[in-house]
């Protein structure tokens, strides 16, 4: 036979890795560089926020180290503007912030008189460990209930579907109230008041991971349903593959990426979200703060919070991108450029 | 229903004794509707046995039962159904996992969607043997890679680790065969194994599944194109509303059809012969009554367009290079080429959707690609364009006559009534062999074929001087396929309509081409009337084109 060979995008040499590693490296450093725009982006919003909101900052600090609500001279208030640099023009004060957050500070908190780094400093952790494990929860009751359930009769995919769709509609501080009263009160297995504990981090994680997987567990069940009617998995199944072997090996790989992409928004969601496990079982965690900032008008601190969350956010996307790259490889390829 | 059928199979198979497969009185239903009723064949190690027929024929769903996989629901009976000693019918799933890949091998359409794409291809080629317990980790590698080698993948070690995406479709489909041979399984049944693919590779997949057959495979071919199966099958089955109309050997089914539909199915196949004529059965020996091409001032006028992309390495890619050519009035210029030729990139540049890097296309003379968008909107209505896929350039939840209306307005002369459009609308319709009763329709629930004609009715409704035919009719049965050719040869006889036709199908181009452009790697190669091209070809990749094209002819060569 004459017919030339196929040369399309094959031959991958050593140079040519090098080179593929040589173009994704900007890739990468742009991904970062927007993250950092996204967060001074979000340090300004907040920033310019907290001078909309009606009073004189100096005011609202002496009213509430005093308990007062007076009025305040000029004397009196001056020591304040000096202390938190509000004698400043605003753009000085915004440079002053922005920059600040570059060496980790994040101002000083109007009640506490501390930096606000260690006022959330404290409170961090938990939160961090409470959503975390909420998502990795979340992660886990989908993808079994969808695994066990998908495509297997009308009876048992219309009970999965049924119990996600019911679990994605109620809302988590029901959820953490129905748990608290269940395996907390009427059976005590778990404490009331959670801890940092293992034990007492069952019933916030579950209350926050209920809710989470039934809605990751609906997108992954209508993709799982898609992928199963693929040619591929026909081809799969001629070859002598099982059922089961068709789901693990190939079905479940191609069904879970529209979860991920959603565990970026779900990460976020849940840091900020925590705040109604953290209430409901007295749990040390920056939405404990963040509740009481904004009813003490806090701004420092509420602005911080409101940092760290985006900071979340950005953190998970980027993660979610990498994700995403390792589980389709096929996405360097169609991102690099349209054909 | 009728008990009839199962009589003169049982006879056909009853001399059969040493066939591989044998079939008989094969019936299969999903819920109360039969899609299989009662059909009978058998083939032999080393033979090719082809099912052809159209989709709906129920040829698909036949090559899924004979592994066990008809699908959830379906019901499947059979007098015999019998692979060597082992019976099909009492086998369970757990031996049907044992019989599939080792004793019958199965290769799907389009390895695109065929392969798990976020596998390695070496994974997907080496999972029958893994399934079924062959060799140890290593030794699995090594068949891998012969296997890949042995189905003509170059450089087979690089192109296990790399992933389906990666590889061309002739490269895919290769390893896609070479995964349904991996344990050299007696039977292999190839359900279209070529459609999707550009003809030079066809040739090459067609002459794989022929070395195959050679070291005494049995091959069951399942497909839509009566050419490819001439080119490979001993034996053609030709199926229809689930029902074998005719079986026989593939040069006497072919050269002397006994069924009608059979007839008709070779019929309906254009070609160099079927030029000037209608396509459809019954009216093939009318000639075509052509209106005088204006060999003046042409139409449209491209001159050295030049279009080059960025591909995903970072590289640029000059997709069209210096192509020039002009469309005279009234006339039908078809260019043709395979994927990567640049043929829908340059309709695109004539019809002014995409810029050129260099180059310019004139409209009658005046400016047109160098238009501003503002100046050539009052001028867009003179070009229309018809689409391989209509239903994807229709909004699903407009009715026909809403798309049409919109159509209408886009013209020099809108209608200034709703009666006068509902007019035009039906006259559009009856002009697409449609009628008032598509008026109120949904595309969703128009056939492939009714589709096209409606969107062939929406590039007319404006008046355009020129439509742009983008493969429309690449995606159509071949009898539907050749309704739709008659009725751009009839449009442009009673309206004198000019045609710029791209297609990667040669026999379509040379039926209603008057001159031909032959485009590689986004240049033009040859370029010539349609005989000069097709019949006295120059250039040395068009007689290559040519020579992988399979042709009905073949099957009276060298056979019976």
């Amino acid at each position: 036979m004459s017919i030339a060979l196929d040369t399309r995008p094959s031959v991958r040499s050593g140079a040519r890795a090098a080179q593929e590693a040589a173009r994704k490296a900007p890739a990468l450093l742009g991904k970062v560089l927007s993250a950092v725009l996204v967060l001074i982006a979000a340090a300004s919003v907040t920033f310019f926020a907290q001078l909309l909101i009606p009073g004189d900052r100096a005011t609202t600090i002496l009213n509430l180290q005093t308990g007062r609500s007076q009025k305040w001279s000029a004397a009196e208030l001056a020591p304040v503007n000096e202390k938190f640099g509000f004698d400043h023009p605003v753009l000085v004060q915004w440079l002053h912030y922005v920059g600040g957050l570059f060496q980790g500070d994040l101002g000083t908190s109007f009640t506490q008189y501390r930096p606000v780094t260690q006022v959330i400093g404290d409170q961090l952790l938990p939160s961090l460990v409470l959503t975390l494990s909420a998502l990795v929860v979340a992660w886990l009751l989908a993808l079994t209930i969808t695994l066990l359930t998908v495509k297997r009769g009308r009876f048992v995919s219309g009970l999965g579907s049924s119990w996600e769709a019911v679990t994605a509609s109620l809302p988590p501080y029901w959820v953490g109230v129905v748990l608290l009263v269940l395996f907390a009160v009427k059976w005590p297995i778990f404490p009331v008041i959670g801890g940092t504990d293992l034990w007492g981090t069952v019933l916030p994680v579950l209350t926050l991971a209920i809710p989470l997987a039934g809605f990751l567990g609906q997108v992954t069940r209508d993709e799982f349903e898609k992928v199963l009617d693929q040619p591929f998995v026909t081809t799969a199944r001629t070859r002598g593959m099982s059922d089961t072997g068709v789901r693990l090996r190939h079905a479940l790989r191609h069904s879970v990426l529209p979860a991920i992409t959603l565990s970026g928004w779900a990460l976020g969601a849940l840091i900020s979200g925590a705040v109604i496990a953290e209430n409901i079982y007295g749990r040390p965690g920056i939405g404990q703060v963040l509740v009481t900032a904004v009813n003490t008008r806090d701004v420092p601190t509420v602005s911080g919070i409101v940092l760290v969350v985006a900071a979340v956010y950005v953190v998970a996307n980027l993660l979610v991108d990498l994700a995403f790259r390792l589980v389709d490889p096929r996405l360097a390829v169609s991102k690099g450029g349209q054909r | 229903m009728t008990i009839l059928a199962s009589k003169p199979g049982a006879a056909a198979t009853a001399e059969r004794e040493d066939d591989l497969l044998a079939v008989e009185n094969l019936r299969v239903a999903f819920g109360g509707t039969e899609v299989v009723k009662g059909i009978s064949f058998g083939i032999r190690p080393g033979r090719c046995l082809a099912i052809v027929g159209e989709s709906g024929s129920g040829k698909s769903v036949t090559a899924r039962t004979l592994v066990g996989l008809t699908g959830s629901g379906a019901s499947v009976r059979a007098d015999r159904l019998e692979l060597g000693p082992t019976d099909l019918r009492h086998v369970g799933e757990r031996s049907w996992r044992g019989i599939r890949g080792s004793e019958i091998g199965f290769v799907l359409q389009d390895a695109l969607v065929s392969l798990d794409q976020l596998r390695r291809v070496g994974d997907e080629v080496g999972e029958p043997l893994k399934l079924h317990g062959w060799g140890d980790r290593g030794s699995r590698a090594e068949r891998v890679v012969e296997l890949l080698d042995a189905v003509g993948v170059p450089e087979p070690e690089l192109r296990a680790r790399q992933r389906p995406y990666e590889l061309s479709g002739g490269l895919r489909q290769r390893a896609l065969i070479a995964s349904a041979i991996a344990l050299d399984p007696p039977l292999l049944i190839a359900d279209e194994p070529t459609t999707a693919l550009d003809v030079t590779v066809q040739a090459q997949v067609l002459d794989l599944l022929a070395a195959s057959k050679e070291r005494g495979t049995a091959i069951i071919l399942i497909s839509h194109d009566l050419s490819v199966v001439a080119r490979l099958a001993d034996e053609v089955a030709v199926m229809r509303h689930g029902e074998i109309v005719e079986h026989g050997p593939t040069a006497e089914v072919l050269r002397a059809p006994r069924h009608e539909y059979t007839r008709a199915l070779i019929a309906a196949v254009p070609s160099e012969h079927t030029r000037g004529t209608r396509l459809v059965a019954g009216s093939t020996s009318v000639p075509r009554t052509r209106r005088p091409i204006d060999r003046g001032r042409p139409l449209l006028e491209a001159r050295h367009l030049t279009k080059v992309f960025r591909g995903p390495d970072g590289v640029d890619r000059t997709v069209v290079d210096d192509v020039s050519f002009e469309v005279f009035a009234g006339e039908t210029v078809g260019i043709v080429g395979e994927s990567g030729s640049g043929k829908t990139t340059t309709a695109r540049i004539a019809l002014a959707l995409l810029g050129a890097e260099g180059g310019e296309v004139r409209l009658r003379g005046n400016p047109w690609s160098t238009l501003s968008d503002r100046d050539r909107r009052p001028l867009r209505s003179r070009v229309g364009v018809v689409y391989q896929d209509p239903l994807s350039s229709f909004d699903p939840r407009w009715p026909v006559g809403r798309i049409l209306a919109d159509a209408l307005t886009r013209g020099p002369t809108p209608p200034s009534s709703k009666e006068e459009s509902l007019d035009r609308i039906v006259r559009l319709l009856e002009q697409v062999g449609l009628g008032r009763q598509h008026v109120e329709t949904g595309p969703l629930r128009l056939s492939g074929g009714q589709r096209q004609r409606v969107a062939i009715a929406r590039a007319l409704a404006p008046e355009p001087e020129l439509i742009v035919c983008d493969e429309p009719v690449s995606a159509l049965d071949v009898s539907v396929q050749a309704q739709v050719l008659d009725l751009f040869t009839d449009l442009q006889d009673e309206l004198g309509v000019t045609y710029l036709f791209i297609s990667h199908d040669l026999g379509v181009i040379h039926h209603l081409s008057d001159r031909v452009l032959v485009m590689k790697d986004g240049r033009v190669v040859e370029r010539g009337t349609a005989d000069d091209i097709f019949l006295r070809p120059q250039d040395e990749y068009t007689q290559r084109l040519l020579t992988a094209l399979p042709r009905l002819e073949q099957a009276t060569r060298g056979q019976g």
